[in-house]
């Protein structure tokens, strides 16, 4: 007994002896991009030659997609390949920290890939250049001529990696393409990846057609086309080329949309000046209607739990935001700031609202809560709407007109992305003029 | 005619009760001029040559000589202090006055007597004073004890010079030397706790020798993921920022250190 006392006296002796620790409290830090090297990929020597693919290109270009995703993020900084002291047929192995340390390289990507009985293979590594370690390291075996697609994968799960977040890189965008004079614009559906590699057009631009939409599966898309000038929504398989109208209604219906389970399309029906909201069910096909009131309902977006809706009315006088559960009961305004507000659209993450705000003839693209606090204005411009958002939620893509001439001269419609942030503005190359674009979500999960 | 003349006399005598009413208002009351006083203008030279009055002379000289006096003892050192006798104890509001030249010697940022030391000597000094004041003012306590709670940067600058040895300037100079190195991952929650808790062991040269995240466990959990990308993220300030800028002595007080990342009020901003 004695002997413990003893021990503990000594130990609260020494105790006093030492020094508290001592806390420094860091609240910021640098918001640079972050630098990455992203490595070409090792080529296989082993690998066989497939037909349209050169081989031993392969491993540069999928570096460089994957490049080009990161800068186009604007949260990283891919390093200049110039730069590089190790080459890619040893860093795929284990990398000299080293030396990609002294180019200021905080993220190392390298792999390799091989090309063996009509199939590849793509091995590729994350290393945390600081603590010289390895973050994350996968295979994928695949088709070749999917490369492309692989290059987007490993792009997701470093961005996800080192973010935090789902990326947004294998997915694609549906959009209408236009060509020709402003006064006989020609109108088609594409899509293409969310890069602009591999666009393909859908319809042959005989009719008029709008508002493309994907359904939670990217199989499906939703549209409103002016087929024998007759505006209606319809449903489009984007595999089989397949089309039908969505429902029997006995007037116009546009701004369709699908429910968050894809069994429904939300869009709105206008006879006699009205327009109101509706339901289909596409296994049913039983069609309900939501709205019921004498103004002009439309724009209806889902939020991703299926229990809400918001969409447009100018039913307080000038047209605003709304919501409502998706039973069209307590109907509730969520706008009220100088201006109109339009096409609002629920972030896949459920916390926003995107829309579209004019006030004194600027157009203006917006994030708010869903409750209608906090708005954001993002960007400002001459004219420019139909926000839609990436599947993790961080990006809107949007599509912006110019100033058109007494002719018709110098007028464009592209495609634009800005983060939520406001930041990182940019615009999406098209092969053509470019409007109505709808994100899809992730291709493979 | 009787009825005329009723109307005549209500009416006239209506118009004379008015201006008995309104007349006496429109009186202005009659300017007050000062009597007049006659001056006469004459020309004098520059200097005048009259001499000055026995009494006023004497006045003039004896506040020249004072104000002679006061400038030497300006520019001297104080000569009062030396006057006083070594073991008086002072008096409170002696002891204020004092503490008063001493706070305009320091940084006028830093006003807190608590913030300014910057060095050990200076610190122990100090303290005694303030234990001093705090006896003989019970008042002086009560603010200090306020102050405390109310300002909480003091409170934790005071943490960190009192309690760890480490002063402002070594601790601005680390904290500055690693906000350079943080990248904070931009993917963050706005309203998750993004407190990240690292400890390191630090050899002499400022390297670090072993490193630890505190919250390890949470890394793991599911929903969580954000947190270890940020914890990761601090990780790499770290490991980037090495060596450390850690003072030159003291290695005992600074070989263990905590930093506790928080990008919060950042991301908000």
């Amino acid at each position: 007994m004695k002997k413990l006392l003893v021990i503990i006296l000594l130990n609260f002796l020494l105790f006093n002896k030492s020094y508290a620790l001592i806390e420094v409290d860091i609240t910021r830090g640098n918001l640079d991009p972050l630098p990455i090297a992203v490595s070409p990929l090792h080529v296989d020597i082993k690998s066989e030659n497939y037909t349209d693919i050169k081989v031993k290109e392969l491993g540069e270009n999928i570096s460089e997609i994957i490049e080009k995703n990161f800068k186009g993020t604007g949260l990283f900084n891919p390093l200049k390949k110039e730069a590089f002291v190790q080459k890619p047929d040893i860093a795929h192995l284990k990398p000299r920290f080293e030396d990609w340390r002294l180019i200021k390289a905080q993220a190392l990507v390298s792999g390799k890939l091989l090309i063996k009985d009509g199939k590849l293979k793509v091995e590729f590594r994350l290393w945390d250049l600081a603590a010289a370690k390895e973050m994350t390291a996968l295979a994928f075996t695949t088709t070749p001529s999917n490369w492309r697609r692989v290059a987007h994968i490993i792009s997701d799960k470093i961005y996800e990696r080192l973010t935090g977040e789902e990326g947004y890189f294998d997915t694609r965008i549906i959009y209408v393409a236009e060509s020709g004079p402003k006064s006989q614009r020609v109108k088609k559906l594409a899509i293409m990846d969310q890069d602009g590699a591999k666009t393909k057009y859908l319809t042959l631009g005989n009719e008029l057609v709008l508002t493309p939409r994907f359904n939670p599966t990217n199989q499906m898309v939703t549209y409103m086309s002016y087929f024998r000038n007759m505006p209606r929504v319809y449903l489009l398989d984007i595999e089989t080329g397949t089309q039908e109208v969505v429902g029997n209604f006995p007037g116009m219906t546009f701004a369709p949309r699908f429910s968050p389970d894809g069994k429904k399309i939300v869009m709105s029906f206008a006879k006699d000046g009205n327009s109101d909201i509706f339901t289909m069910n596409l296994e049913t096909r039983v069609v309900e209607k939501i709205t019921n009131h004498s103004s002009i309902d439309t724009s209806p977006s889902f939020s991703p739990d299926g229990k809400f809706i918001a969409f447009n009315s100018d039913r307080s006088g000038l047209q605003q935001i709304y919501v409502m559960r998706s039973d069209g009961s307590g109907v509730k305004r969520i706008t009220f700031g100088n201006g109109i507000y339009g096409t609002p659209v629920w972030s896949p993450r459920g916390d926003l609202i995107a829309f579209t705000k004019m006030r004194k003839g600027k157009f203006y693209i917006g994030v708010m809560r869903t409750d209608g606090t906090g708005e954001r204005l993002l960007t400002e411009n001459f004219y420019q709407e139909a926000p839609s958002w990436s599947p993790n939620g961080r990006v809107i893509v949007f599509y912006r007109e110019t100033k058109a001439g007494l002719k018709g001269e110098g007028f464009s419609a592209k495609l634009w992305s800005i983060d939520i942030t406001g930041y990182n503005e940019r615009q999406l190359k098209t092969e053509t003029d470019a409007s109505d674009p709808s994100w899809s979500s992730l291709l493979t999960k | 005619m009787i009825r005329s003349l009723i109307y005549s006399l209500t009416f006239h005598s209506a118009m004379i009760l008015i201006t008995i009413l309104s007349l006496p208002f429109m009186l202005r009351e009659p300017i007050d001029l000062p009597p007049i006083v006659s001056v006469e203008l004459i020309q004098i030279s520059d200097k005048t040559n009259i001499p000055y009055a026995p009494k006023a002379r004497k006045i003039i000289e004896e506040t020249k000589k004072k104000e002679e006096e006061r400038l030497v003892s300006e520019q001297a050192p104080p000569s009062a202090k030396a006057k006083e006798k070594p073991d008086r104890i002072p008096l409170p509001n002696e002891k204020k006055e004092e503490k008063k030249i001493v706070k305009k010697k320091q940084n006028p940022e830093e006003v807190k007597p608590e913030i300014r030391q910057s060095s050990e000597f200076e610190k122990k000094e100090i303290v005694d004073t303030n234990q001093i004041a705090a006896l003989i003012d019970k008042a002086k306590e009560e603010e200090a004890i306020n102050q405390k709670k109310t300002d909480k940067i003091t409170q934790s600058n005071q943490k960190n010079s009192f309690a760890t040895g480490l002063t402002l300037s070594e601790e601005d100079a680390l904290r500055a030397q690693i906000f350079g190195c943080w990248s904070v991952p931009l993917g963050l929650p706005y309203n998750e706790d993004l407190l990240v808790r690292i400890k390191l062991n630090l050899k002499k040269d400022g390297t670090i020798s072993k490193s630890e995240i505190l919250d390890h466990q949470r890394m793991n959990r599911p929903g969580q993921k954000f947190y270890k990308v940020l914890a990761e993220s601090a990780l790499r300030a770290v490991r980037l920022c090495q060596p450390l800028k850690v003072p030159p002595t003291g290695y005992d007080k600074w070989k263990e250190i905590q930093l506790n990342f928080n990008p919060t009020e950042m991301l908000k901003g």
